[in-house]
């Protein structure tokens, strides 16, 4: 399909792309020979390509083992671009800004929950609504406001959740640079009903039990103490509020920077230069956008421990945030560059932060031992809880990768497979599962998905992102 | 034919045909509502109007089609129907105007999946002979 891209072998788990024409720097790609095969099928490595085009990009641009076809950056793709002399790309970051994953842990073995895993899933589908319908959460505008301003803060301040649970996630659930005044009405309106919805998509929500331990140590530290421990996985994002508002900035850079499109070979690629007033502008919106998403993860977490509660008779307190990641995002960060401490714009778009121990953004309960990664696996399959490392803070700015990652379409998927026939064969397995749509859930058939196991490999070889623990789900809510 | 769907790894690709642009473009608006709820099924019981201005005709696409997700999310307004659509060439870009039917609330359509976002990417708009096909790719 796509031109044959000239890469050369680094390792078994990492290939170049050498620095050619307008390419400011090289492109590294983390996979197998496999998996770089499936990614030369479409525009994944072009697209890596690519953002080297962009200013100030520091070392590489970076394709995650998880790298497929996105808009402008690959999914998976990750880059610094300078802070003064580089931009800020939306392409960079994704239409669902802050999308991320959450984990929280309880006491529970997997044998206590299991004979009441239909009533606990019908209960959650009750208070976590899923698919395209709105909220139980009604706002008026300017609380919408203070939502975009506070992030999960604001969530705390409305009794939902509490101060530990914004402990541990990234950002403590906020980014301080949020403006609501730079989201468009369209964005707020889109989003406003929207607070605490799954949405649809490949988010979903998980009961899961610890299946094995690789790191007893560094588990420990995470409050991960058996196999056989239950724990919760909330994937979502910032709904229809944060894909508008990175449309809205990307016809907006457009608009303003005509000249800047011609030189790109994308369109999906336009970025604001450091210092614009757009840059500025769209940075506090993203933000909010942002805030929005921490919001729904922790007002989801909130309505979760309500479901334990109603059908286990479990308390508020015995149900904790493990931690709250984002993998589709831009913050400002410092990392050493040749040497020299850089202050950069990091892109991390369907990619994780990765941050090795003593970094000061990891919560002091996890400094020591590097940072929580959560990758979700594919409905009904396996995922993984990872630790950041110092060969992530060396060799991919502290970023690893986010989930499976596609390999076949929504439209082969729903021939392949049946939503029925898949509910059914899980529920073999004892995995009860309740989507919103049938063809949702044949769309997010684990077969359409690279084996999550083969991306988890990759980040563990390339020690960007050591295995910790794997994690299997025996109860899904499909979006 | 109005419009066929083709493959894509992550997302939804679509080909849409009409005589004149405005006919392609009415046929793109359709396109990506059946990934939503198949316009046939849905009644016709609360007009709109559409109106956009955009630099060149590809972000005319992008604008006109997100208009529809941002109804969505904020009316729960799901399309039946295009009755009318002009394009009008201006001396900076163009400028669409459209009158769309459709239903409020999604609960009542049960919706396959949502639509995140329009893309630029592999976007076309081809005038052909006596014919135009604009292809679009929308974000799931």
């Amino acid at each position: 399909m796509a031109d044959k891209i000239e890469i050369k072998k680094i390792s078994d788990i990492l290939w170049e792309i050498p620095k050619t024409g307008s390419m400011r720097v090289p492109c590294r790609v983390y996979a197998t020979e496999k998996m770089l095969a499936k990614m030369q099928e479409d525009r994944t490595l072009m697209q890596g390509k690519n953002v080297a085009f962009l200013p100030g990009i520091y070392k590489y641009s970076l394709v995650m083992p998880d790298g497929h076809e996105g808009y402008g950056f690959p999914i998976g793709g990750v880059a610094a671009l300078d802070y003064e002399n580089g931009g800020i790309s939306p392409g960079g970051i994704g239409y669902d800004i802050n999308c991320g994953v959450r984990v929280l842990r309880t006491k529970l073995q997997r044998e206590d929950v299991e004979p009441k895993i239909k009533d606990l899933m019908n209960s959650i589908f009750k208070y976590c609504p899923a698919g395209l319908g709105g909220s139980n959460i009604r706002v008026e505008p300017k609380e919408l406001d203070n939502i975009l301003n506070k992030g999960a803060k604001w969530a705390v301040e409305n009794s939902y959740g509490n101060e530990k649970d914004l402990k541990h996630s990234e950002e403590d659930g906020h980014m301080e640079e949020a403006d609501a005044k730079e989201v468009s009405s369209a964005a707020k309106s889109r989003g406003r009903n929207q607070i605490a919805t799954l949405g649809s998509g490949n988010h979903f929500l998980e009961v899961q039990y610890v299946d094995k331990i690789f790191d007893k140590e560094v588990a420990k530290t995470y409050g991960i103490k058996k196999e056989g421990q239950v724990l919760f996985m909330i994937h979502c994002g910032s709904r229809g509020l944060g894909h508008q508002v990175c449309s809205d900035y990307l016809r907006l850079m457009e608009h303003n920077f005509p000249e800047i499109v011609k030189t790109l070979p994308d369109r999906e690629l336009i970025y604001a230069p450091a210092g614009s007033d757009v840059a500025k502008k769209y940075f506090k919106a993203m933000a909010a956008a942002a805030n929005f998403a921490w919001c729904n993860r922790h007002v989801l977490g909130h309505q979760t421990r309500l479901a334990f509660k109603d059908v286990l008779g479990i308390g508020d307190n015995e149900i904790e945030t493990l931690y709250d990641v984002a993998h589709n995002i831009a913050k400002v960060e410092e990392h050493k560059i040749d040497g020299e401490m850089k202050k950069v714009f990091m892109h991390r778009k369907g990619a994780t932060r990765a941050f090795g121990p003593g970094r000061k953004e990891i919560p002091s309960t996890y400094r020591e031992v590097g940072q929580p990664i959560i990758i979700p696996g594919t409905m009904g399959t396996s995922s993984y809880i990872l630790a950041g490392t110092k060969e992530a803070m060396e060799q991919t700015f502290g970023s690893t990768a986010h989930g499976a990652g596609r390999v076949m379409s929504r439209h082969e998927a729903i021939r392949s497979f049946r939503g029925e026939d898949i509910v059914k064969e899980l529920g073999k397995q004892g995995i009860f599962v309740k989507g919103a749509s049938w063809q949702g859930i044949a769309e997010e058939a684990s077969g359409a998905y690279k084996k999550i196991e083969d991306v988890i490999d990759v980040s563990d070889k390339a020690g960007i992102g050591r295995k910790v623990a794997r994690l299997l789900p025996i109860g899904v809510v499909k979006g | 034919m109005k419009f066929k769907f083709l493959p894509h790894t992550a997302d939804v690709k679509f080909r849409a045909y009409g005589r004149t642009l405005e006919e392609a473009f009415i046929n793109a608006a359709l396109a990506m509502a059946s990934v939503i709820v198949e316009p046939s099924k849905v009644k016709a019981k609360f007009a709109k109007e559409i109106s956009v201005s955009s630099e060149d005709e590809k972000a005319l696409l992008y604008d006109f089609l997100e208009q529809f997700l941002i109804l969505l999310d904020s009316e729960e307004f799901l399309l039946s129907s295009v009755k009318e659509l002009k394009i009008i060439k201006k001396k900076k870009g163009f400028s669409l105007n459209a009158n769309i039917v459709g239903d409020k609330g999604v609960e009542k359509y049960s919706p396959e999946k949502g639509i995140k976002a329009v893309t630029y990417q592999e976007m076309e708009i081809k005038k052909e002979k006596n014919s135009y096909m604009v292809q679009v790719v929308v974000d799931i």
